[in-house]
C-alpha cells in the first residue's frame, strides 16, 4: 500500500494534486489557502511536479487562467479562500456554464468585513448556485482523497463539471495528521488521460460562449442540471473504486455514524462532525438512540440520499457553520426543500447555526444541543420545529 | 530582430475566407477591417481569446461564427488571463504553431481588464495582446472609458470628458514587454506589417489599434478610414513600434514629425460630431497633448 506520513490539510491537498499530474496550476495568495501552492511550487521547483506555474496578479485571474488552460486541453488546478473566492466568483460560474472541468480547493475563512481570517464555511456554502460539483472533507486524509477524486469525477464524460474541494482554514488546513498517500502508478492508470468535451488548442477553428439565444442557452444550463444528477451516481462508483484499490470508501455523497438504529439524527458538514461524532458517543453512553449523517457533497444536494437515511427518525438537528441573513443556514434549507419533494409530514427539526466567524464549537456543545432536543422531543414538550444561531461563549 | 518592411508589404487577397461575410457589425465599423488584416496573417493557425466588446457581438450568434478561426468569449476583465492560460497549456502540451491573440477594447483594456493586462505583461506572457481603441464603451451604448479623449461627448459625459486619454501602448512600454506598437485601421498594410512581426517574436506583444467608430463618434459610416488617416495627419495618433529598447516612428507618422506638416487638429475634430460641444480653450488643451506626446515620442525615438 500507500506512504503513511504526517500531513496538514494542505499539504494533503498538495500531494493529491501531485499525483493527479495536473499541467497548469494557476494561483494567487490567500490566507489560510497559501500553503497550498507553497507546496505546489516547491515540488514544481524540486521537478517532481512537470506542472507549469502562473503567478497570476488575482484570484480573477487564477481561475481565469485555469480556465483558458483546461479549454487548451490541460488539467489544471487552484485554490482560494474567502475574499479571493468571491473576487473570482464572476470566473465560479463561467467555469461551469463551459462545461470545463477544474478542480479548486476551497480553505475555508470566513467572508469579511471585519478582518478574520477564521474558518466558517461561508465562503463555500456562497458558491452553492454556480454549477460546480461541491464536496467538503472533515479531516487531512479526507481532503487529500476528496481532491484527487475531484479529478476523476470532473472529467467524467456524464459529468464534465467543474470540482471544488472544501476543508476549513487552520482546524484541518494547518494541523497534522497521518496520510496515507497511495501508490502514483496505480493512481495514474485509475485516473487515465485527461478527459473535456471538447479541446481548443488551432487544431479546428472552434467557437466557445458567443451570443446565444435564449432557448439555446437555456438548453445548455438544463444539461448542467443533468449532469449533476449523472454526478450523484459517478461520486458513488469513484468512492467503490477508490475503496478498492486504496482501502479508504466514505459511503458517498454522505457518511453515517451509528445512524441505522437511531431515532435522532444529527447532520453536519466538515471539520467539526468530528467534535459531534464524540457528543453521538457520550449520549449513545447515556442511552439516548442518536446517530451522526456527514455531508460530504454539497452540490450535488443529496436530499434524497439523507431521506433515505432519516425517513424514519423522530427528530433532526442541522448543524449550519453559515448563515443566509435573514433565512437559515443554508444547509438546513436545502434540507427541508429536499425532504418536501420526499414527504408531505416533516420530523422535528431543528436548525442550530453556530461556529460563525471561526468562533469554537466542541463537543459539549453539540452534546448539549442534541441532549436538549431530544428531552424535549420524548417528553412531548417540542411544540414547532426551531431556529437558533447559538453564540458559544466561554 | 526581424527585418520586416512595414509599408511595402501587399495585403494577401484571401483574407476574406477566414473572416466571413455576414457578421453583425455596424455599417462602417472599423472593427471588421482590422480582425481582416489579423485573418491574413495568423489564418486558422490563432486562438481569439474575446472579452465582453463589440466584437462579442459582431461575431455573430451560436451556433454560427463569423470568423474560420478558433474563439474562445471570456469575461470582461479576463482576456489577458485565459490567454495566458491558453498560452501555457499549449506550451505543455507541445504545440508551437498556435498564436494565442487576445482581441479587446477599450474599456476591457485599459479600464476593467489593465490589472490582467499588467499581470500578463509582467510575467512575459507568450501571448499577443490587440487592443483595437474606439474610444468608448460603445457596445453598451457610447459611456467613457479612460480611453475616450479629452473633449470628446459620450453618454456619461453629455458636456465633453475632461480628462485626458490614458496612453495604454506607454504603460505597456514601461512594462518592458518585447513589443509595443500603435496603429490603425486607416493603415492596414502598416498595421499587417506590424502584426507580422509580433508573429515573428514571442512573448508578450501589444498592439494598439486606433478604431474609428461611426455611431459612437457621430460621423458618416463612409468616412471611418477618413477620420482613422486624419487622426494621424493631424498628429494626434502617433503610429510607432518598440522593441529591442528602441521606439521607431513608422512611415506614415513620419512625416509629422515635422509640426509644420501636421494638419489642423480642428479638420479631425470638425468632421466628428462628439466634438461638436468642444471649446477654444479645451482645442488649445489638446493641441498641447499632441505636442507633448511628440516631444515624448521623438525623444523616445532618438
Amino acid at each position: 500500500m500507500g506512504l503513511r506520513v504526517a500531513l496538514t490539510g494542505n499539504h494533503a491537498v498538495a500531494y493529491a494534486v501531485k499525483l493527479a499530474d495536473p499541467d497548469v496550476i494557476a494561483a494567487y495568495p490567500i490566507t489560510p489557502q497559501t500553503s497550498i501552492v507553497e507546496k505546489l511550487a516547491e515540488l514544481i521547483d524540486k521537478g517532481e511536479l512537470r506542472a507549469r506555474m502562473i503567478r497570476v496578479e488575482s484570484e480573477h485571474s487564477a481561475l481565469a487562467a485555469c480556465f483558458g488552460a483546461a479549454v487548451a486541453g490541460a488539467r489544471t488546478f487552484t485554490a482560494t479562500s474567502s475574499q479571493g473566492l468571491l473576487y473570482m466568483h464572476e470566473f465560479v460560474h463561467w467555469v461551469s456554464r463551459a462545461r470545463i472541468p477544474v478542480v479548486m480547493a476551497i480553505v475555508s475563512r470566513t467572508i469579511n468585513t471585519p478582518w478574520n481570517i477564521w474558518p466558517d464555511h461561508s465562503d463555500f456554502v456562497d458558491q452553492r448556485d454556480a454549477g460546480w460539483v461541491m464536496s467538503y472533507a472533515m479531516d487531512s486524509q479526507e481532503a487529500f482523497d476528496l481532491t484527487l477524486q475531484a479529478f476523476k469525477v470532473s472529467e467524467d464524460p456524464s459529468v464534465y463539471l467543474p470540482v471544488m474541494v472544501g476543508l476549513e482554514g487552520f482546524i484541518i488546513g494547518h494541523t497534522a495528521m497521518p496520510v496515507e498517500i497511495p501508490d502514483e502508478n496505480i493512481v495514474k492508470e485509475w485516473l487515465g488521460e485527461r478527459r473535456q468535451p471538447y479541446v481548443i488548442d488551432g487544431s479546428e477553428p472552434l467557437g466557445l460562449g458567443g451570443l446565444t439565444f435564449p432557448e439555446d442557452t437555456e438548453d445548455m444550463f438544463y444539461h448542467i442540471q443533468e449532469a449533476m444528477n449523472n454526478a450523484k451516481n459517478v461520486i458513488k462508483k469513484v468512492d467503490e473504486e477508490y475503496g478498492k484499490l486504496f482501502g479508504r470508501k466514505y459511503g458517498g455523497l454522505v457518511s453515517c455514524y451509528n445512524c441505522i438504529d437511531a431515532k435522532y439524527i444529527a447532520i453536519s458538514m466538515g471539520a467539526w462532525s468530528g467534535d459531534l461524532v464524540e457528543a453521538v458517543d457520550k449520549l449513545r453512553e447515556e442511552g439516548y438512540p442518536v446517530g451522526a449523517l456527514r455531508i460530504r457533497y454539497y452540490r450535488p444536494f443529496p436530499a434524497e440520499d439523507i431521506w433515505e437515511i432519516v425517513r424514519n427518525a423522530k427528530g433532526i438537528v442541522v448543524f449550519d457553520r453559515a448563515i443566509s441573513f435573514g433565512a437559515w443556514g443554508q444547509i438546513y434549507t436545502d434540507l427541508v426543500a429536499g425532504f418536501s419533494l420526499y414527504t408531505n409530514k416533516l420530523p422535528q427539526m431543528a436548525n442550530i447555526v453556530a461556529g460563525i466567524a471561526g468562533v469554537n464549537v466542541i463537543s459539549e456543545d453539540f452534546y448539549g444541543i442534541l441532549k436538549s432536543f431530544i428531552d424535549k422531543s420524548e417528553s412531548g414538550t417540542l411544540e414547532r420545529n426551531y431556529f437558533a444561531w447559538i453564540k458559544v461563549r466561554r | 530582430m526581424s527585418k520586416i518592411e512595414t509599408r511595402k508589404l501587399p495585403l494577401p487577397h484571401d483574407a476574406r475566407d477566414k473572416l466571413l461575410p455576414g457578421d453583425a457589425a455596424c455599417p462602417g465599423c472599423p472593427i471588421p477591417i482590422a480582425l481582416k488584416v489579423v485573418s491574413a496573417v495568423f489564418g486558422e493557425k490563432a486562438i481569439l481569446v474575446i472579452p465582453a466588446c463589440c466584437t462579442s457581438v459582431i461575431l455573430g450568434t451560436y451556433p454560427g461564427q463569423a470568423i474560420k478561426t478558433s474563439v474562445i468569449h471570456v469575461p470582461f476583465a479576463s482576456a489577458a488571463a485565459v490567454a495566458s492560460g491558453v498560452s501555457q497549456a499549449l506550451r505543455t502540451r507541445g504545440i508551437k504553431d498556435v498564436h494565442v491573440i487576445a482581441w479587446a477594447g477599450d474599456g476591457g483594456t485599459a479600464d476593467i481588464g489593465v490589472a490582467s493586462v499588467s499581470g500578463a505583461a509582467e510575467r512575459n506572457e507568450d501571448i499577443i495582446y490587440i487592443m483595437y481603441d474606439n474610444e468608448a464603451y460603445m457596445n453598451t451604448g457610447i459611456q467613457r472609458s479612460s480611453s475616450t479623449p479629452r473633449g470628446a461627448w459620450t453618454t456619461t459625459t453629455p458636456t465633453g470628458k475632461i480628462e485626458n486619454k490614458k496612453d495604454m501602448a506607454r504603460i505597456l512600454i514601461a512594462h518592458g514587454v518585447p513589443y509595443v506598437a500603435t496603429a490603425s485601421v486607416g493603415y492596414p498594410h502598416d498595421l499587417y506589417g506590424k502584426l507580422q512581426r509580433a508573429r515573428s517574436m514571442s512573448g508578450f506583444r501589444f498592439i494598439h489599434i486606433h478604431a474609428p467608430c461611426p455611431p459612437g463618434w457621430r460621423f458618416d459610416p463612409q468616412y471611418t478610414v477618413r477620420v482613422a488617416k486624419l487622426a494621424v495627419e493631424t498628429g494626434l495618433w502617433v503610429l510607432y513600434e518598440y522593441y529591442d529598447g528602441k521606439l521607431t516612428v513608422s512611415g506614415p507618422s513620419r512625416p509629422y514629425m515635422d509640426p509644420a506638416k501636421r494638419k489642423p487638429i480642428e479638420e479631425y475634430l470638425k468632421i466628428q460630431g462628439r466634438f461638436r460641444v468642444i471649446t477654444d480653450e479645451l482645442i488649445n488643451e489638446i493641441k498641447k497633448y499632441v505636442n507633448e506626446n511628440w516631444y515624448w515620442i521623438t525623444k523616445m525615438s532618438r
